[in-house]
């Protein structure tokens, strides 16, 4: 059984496995990474970035996107 | 056939170094459906487009975010900062939307009142200012007081965006003088935002000198956002046209069009 850890995943708490990348976190969730722009407590992770940096407990992550407005 | 800009020969509408064809913006919020505000977009000629910066909805099984429908090569996406209460929030956004997209530029809108969404000046100030030397170009959505849209210039702004009357409310421009000294005053372009309901009131819009205007809800919550969008993009040709032309003097008596001479006895 995998180990995991509680994240805050925009604004709703998430268990994930322990030491995933953020890379890992999006394909799990079905995202593409260069439609997703990540935030990694509070700090934009650029691209590249994302298969460097390992999940850990208490992070608190927001994945944006562009959407309809005025 | 020719357009009637061409015919009197306009300057190019050109914001933070960039020059655009249309002097119509449009915004991509509230249509009913996306292939009815892509026809739509398409019918008003806007070439810049805005967008904004949103959770993505993990609980959808396929994302489906602006960029699955308007491709990036052919608008200019200019992202928002709606929403934002406060200048961190807006930089925040901000810096979210740069990472997203393809260019420097915002629309900055840092709101003070939930009900109206008009503007929180100080803290527009604030992060405009605070954005411009982080290298934005700043499009900042303001009230039509002088004195902030002047500050706003001050602090390095790429253009300053009076609203006509408050966001999504249709009530058209409710003081084409404070917007008019605006545009006499500033020497950075003046984009009217917000407010517009139908074709008259762009032209009216335009007719006082301004740059361009930025319109959402007018075409997203029309009858028929498409012909809608059809309507505007030649009242804003329209109404460009005629601030160049040159109206009239306004006279408080008739003056007769066809001669006095010649009549019958």
């Amino acid at each position: 059984m995998t180990e995991t850890v509680d994240i805050v995943l925009n604004g709703e708490p998430r268990a994930v496995a322990r030491g995933l990348t953020l890379l890992e976190l999006l394909q799990s969730l079905d995202l593409d990474p260069r439609a997703v722009v990540v935030e990694h407590n509070r700090a934009i992770v650029r691209r590249p970035a994302l298969g460097a940096v390992r999940v850990a407990r208490g992070d608190a992550i927001e994945l944006v996107h562009f959407v309809g407005g005025g | 056939m020719i357009s009637a800009v061409e015919l009197v020969r306009d300057v190019p509408f050109a914001i933070g170094g960039r020059t655009f064809h249309s002097r119509l913006m449009v915004g991509t919020g509230k249509y009913r459906d996306n292939e009815t505000m892509v026809r739509a977009i398409e019918a008003s000629g806007a070439e810049i487009v805005t967008v904004a910066v949103r959770r993505v909805n993990l609980d959808r099984r396929r994302q489906e975010g602006i960029l699955y429908h308007l491709d990036p090569k052919k608008y200019f996406l200019l992202a928002n900062t709606a929403g934002c209460y406060t200048a961190e929030d807006a930089i925040r956004y901000a810096l979210l939307a740069r990472e997203a997209g393809f260019n420097e530029f915002v629309k900055l809108e840092v709101i003070g009142d939930q009900e109206m969404l008009l503007p929180d000046v100080q803290g527009l100030l604030e992060a405009a200012t605070i954005l411009v030397k982080e290298g934005f170009k700043v499009l900042a959505y303001t009230n039509e007081d002088l004195v902030t849209a002047r500050r706003l210039e001050d602090a390095g702004c790429a253009a300053v965006m009076p609203l006509a009357s408050p966001i999504g409310s249709g009530l058209g421009l409710l003081n084409p003088y404070g917007v008019r000294t605006i545009k006499r005053r500033l020497k950075v372009p003046v984009v009217v935002d917000a407010g517009v309901g139908t074709a008259s009131d762009a032209c009216l819009t335009m007719e006082q000198g301004v740059d361009g205007i930025l319109m959402n809800t007018a075409l997203a919550a029309a009858q028929d956002p498409v012909a809608m969008a059809h309507a505007m993009r030649l009242a804003v040709e329209a109404g460009r046209a005629a601030y160049l032309a040159g109206r009239m003097p306004r006279r408080e008596v008739a003056m007769p069009s066809s001669p006095l001479e010649g009549m019958l006895d």
